[in-house]
């Protein structure tokens, strides 16, 4: 059986025009691009927004030359922390583990051409990209931004401009925004399912799946189930907004001294439809970076991933639990106790497979020899964020230490080290481990290793503090803590908050520039320059248009075979014939 | 992890298809026998294009009406939940007579759909085409009596914003009608002309089971509608 058999299918031929090779490409390589710059750019706008909130927060008096009266409104705040946590969330941590990497790499990790429909795949970036242009949109606007938060809790967000400057067209343009990214992310995740289902090559079981494809094929189970949710919710909420509705709004609601003319629906409903969808979006934006984190600790450790199939048992698990622990949002909301306890012992629940994805990396590391490349201390950080950011979630899923911590900083903490951080560690490590490939050239390793210690140690600064002042009760959304007594001690924690925060926003820099010089100027990369065995590193970098160009490959074991007793090298490609690999039985 | 390719391996290697000349290329069908009539057209149909099998436009349409379900189950969760509030000021909608109608004739549209199919299988291109427009027109004959039914609900004083009751009878049925009408352009891009990447029989059978999953699922909302006394 040799891979000639496959070359008679010929591939259409890569298009010529600018139009059609960048712009409205087909080709799923291309398309991950497009995701992955758009993270980029919106991850850009999202640091800018919180290194304000920052300013804001140490210094509430500064002059800032963009405002209108210089100072920052309570509102204007507001607005930054919703913009913030919406585009971080929607169009960061969603975009760039899944769109990005999930779209550039599953296809060729399992073996396939492109993905199963080249066209909807095109139709999801670029629907995702009008999102986006709309979310943007609501800062120009009259009226600015919504100032709702990322959940976006009715009443608040349903009455319009009566509540809020940013609550009229601002918040018409952030509905619409979701909406249309909850339409993308669906012809995404249908893509997924059905290209990592049907279109394996021959020889690629279930179990012999990278991780990473796990991650992103369990990722896409979630996002198809989750979003249509959301989509559902939004619509409803801009009935009430615009068509007189009363789906969310209670009866006898007054606002700014105004009977609202709605009656009898309940902001809770909003909750638990935006919940059901928001709990499975945390696993959304961290299941992909868990992928990574698995595929490049086996790699840098020259060993198997410990536990394959516990590992993948884990991701399901953890995807499955994803779906019924929504409520632990809602602890405070009045939900019977007895609610509480079903959801606190769930969420608890979660803490066992996420317990074993961390003990098989550990596992992984034990006895190795440890390559610290660049992308080996970001997945090295993934793991030690996970673990911290974590650990916080046990006491948050208990519902009567939530009583006191929820809305506090300790919850931002805790959100921001798991969700945020761990997720944004897991992009990275993704991005220097599969830049060779993607862009033919190596990055720069001693701006890689500034950019790690400098962020790792960054984070730490800016988000452990945030633990401590949530304890000592510290609110979060408050935009000046400088008027309030038993705030004021807290004051000096914030400045250091900050500084670190500015350090880490501009330590970034060094990242952008090491990105797009080595586009340019990096040295060239071999095929395999890390030794890694899955399929991406068996053709060139960048890959051909069809990713084998013909040769399609045929796969003869399992993805992580790395010290295997007996062969030539130390890593075995997942599609070495038992015969290449020189082994008899 | 010892690399050693035991019996068990190569039965896995064959059962996941090394021998098959790769990816279902050449025809390996969904199963369903409409394949096998076409399977001349379908090699030549596709040289050109990157080759997905059959089945993956299967598997596409599965995925697909299982995030249409959690949206219309979220709808529903949220009719649920709405109706049960203490002070929900709920007033039961009389849904309009029309639907029973409507209800009907989308019913019988699924089963002219089955037809349709049978006509192809059978290779009566005619009697294909008949049976699948006769399908199409009972679709737009559904949409028209639903737009019937609002216009009557219109007469009647009923609108969006009047009760919630009244509010998710339009929802339902417009996201219903709105998810038929894409059906409907599906039914018509098959007839009109051969997909490009699908064969004739898969085409058909994916519209066919998005067709009859928006049947059914009228069905159900028809029913929490009028059951929802």
């Amino acid at each position: 059986m040799s891979s000639q058999a496959h070359a008679a299918v010929h591939v259409g031929t890569a298009p010529t025009g600018f139009i059609r090779k960048y712009i409205f490409s087909l080709d799923h390589k291309v398309i991950g691009i497009q995701y992955f710059l758009l993270a980029l750019v919106a991850v850009s706008v999202g640091i800018v927004l919180s290194v304000f909130m920052r300013l804001h927060l140490a210094w509430p008096q500064m002059h800032l030359p963009f405002l209108a009266g210089g100072l920052m409104t309570p509102e204007q705040y507001l607005s930054l922390v919703t913009m913030h946590g919406t585009i971080m969330v929607f169009f960061v941590l969603t975009t760039a583990p899944q769109g990005g990497f999930g779209n550039y790499f599953l296809p060729i990790q399992i073996g396939a051409p492109d993905m199963a429909f080249p066209v909807l795949n095109m139709l999801s970036f670029w629907t995702t990209f009008v999102a986006f242009a709309f979310m943007i949109g609501a800062f120009f606007v009259p009226g600015g931004a919504p100032l709702s938060g990322w959940t976006n809790y009715p009443p608040l967000t349903a009455l319009g401009e009566i509540t809020g400057p940013g609550e009229g067209m601002g918040e018409t343009f952030w509905i619409i925004s979701i909406a249309l990214f909850c339409v993308g992310s669906l012809m995404g995740a249908l893509n997924f399912i059905a290209t990592t289902i049907d279109l394996r090559a021959p020889g690629m079981s279930l179990m012999r799946l990278p991780l990473t494809v796990w991650a992103w094929f369990v990722t896409a189970i979630l996002a198809l189930l989750a979003f249509g949710v959301l989509l559902a919710a939004g619509i409803l909420l801009l009935l009430d907004r615009s068509a007189g509705t009363s789906f969310f709004i209670p009866a006898g609601l007054i606002v700014s001294d105004t009977l609202q003319k709605h009656s009898g629906g309940s902001p809770l409903l909003w909750q638990h439809l935006f919940w059901f969808f928001g709990h499975p979006e945390v696993y959304i934006a961290i299941l992909p970076g868990m992928g990574v984190a698995s595929h490049v600790l086996s790699t840098f450790s020259r060993k198997p991933v410990y536990g394959y199939r516990a590992m993948v048992y884990a991701i399901c698990a953890i995807g499955f639990l994803g779906f019924m622990v929504w409520g632990h949002h809602m602890f405070v909301s009045g939900m019977s106790p007895y609610s509480g306890l079903a959801f606190s012992f769930l969420t608890l629940a979660i803490g066992v497979p996420s317990a074993i994805k961390t003990f098989n990396w550990l596992g992984t590391l034990w006895g190795a020899r440890i390559q610290f490349t660049v992308p080996m201390l970001f997945a090295l950080g993934f793991v030690s964020l996970f673990v911290s950011g974590g650990l916080s979630g046990i006491f948050l899923a208990q519902p009567a230490i939530d009583q006191y911590l929820h809305d506090t900083y300790f919850v931002v903490a805790h959100f921001h080290l798991i969700m945020g951080v761990a997720a944004i560690f897991g992009i990275f490590a993704a991005t220097y481990f599969w830049f060779p490939k993607m862009f033919g050239r190596m990055m720069n390793d001693g701006m890689g290793r500034l950019h790690f210690w400098i962020t790792f140690i960054g984070v730490y600064c800016i988000f452990m503090p945030m633990h401590f002042i949530g304890i000592m009760g510290h609110p979060r959304r408050y935009a000046d803590a400088t008027g309030v007594n038993y705030l004021v001690p807290m004051h000096p924690i914030h400045v250091f908050i900050s500084v670190a925060a500015f350090v880490t926003a501009a330590v970034q820099l060094v990242f952008l520039f090491n990105f797009f010089w080595s586009i340019k100027k990096g040295p060239r990369a071999p095929i395999n320059p890390w030794h890694a065995t899955t399929l991406e590193w068996t053709v060139s970098s960048p890959p051909p248009h069809d990713n084998f160009d013909g040769h399609y490959p045929t796969v003869y074991r399992g993805p992580y075979e790395f010290n295997v007793p007996g062969a030539a090298d130390d890593f075995i490609p997942q599609n070495l014939t038992p015969a290449e690999v020189g082994q008899v039985r | 992890m010892a690399p050693v390719i035991t019996v068990a391996d190569e039965l896995e290697l064959i059962r996941t298809g090394v021998t098959d000349h790769g990816h279902g290329r050449g025809g390996r069908g969904n199963g369903s026998g409409f394949e096998r009539g076409h399977g001349g057209s379908e090699g030549g149909k596709r040289s050109g294009d990157a080759a997905v099998p059959q089945r993956a436009y299967i598997t596409g349409i599965a995925v697909a009406l299982a995030a249409i379900l959690m949206f219309f189950m979220a709808l529903v969760s949220a009719y649920m939940v709405r109706k049960g509030f203490p002070n929900s000021g709920w007033q039961y909608l009389e849904p309009p007579r029309i639907l029973w109608l409507n209800t009907l004739v989308l019913l019988a549209s699924s089963a002219t759909i089955v037809v349709a199919r049978r006509r192809l299988a059978e290779h009566d291109q005619s009697g294909f085409r008949y049976w699948w427009m006769l399908t199409t027109a009972l679709g737009f004959i559904f949409l028209g009596g639903q737009l019937l039914a609002w216009r009557q609900l219109e007469h009647a004083g009923v609108y969006l914003s009047s009760n919630p009751s009244s509010s998710f009878f339009y929802v339902f049925t417009a996201a219903h009608g709105v998810h038929l009408f894409g059906g409907l352009v599906a039914l018509i891009a098959v007839a009109v002309r051969d997909p490009r990447h699908l064969t004739r029989g898969t085409a058909t059978e994916v519209a066919a089971i998005y067709w009859h999953f928006m049947d059914g699922l009228w069905v159900f909302l028809f029913l929490l509608l009028f059951l929802g006394r």
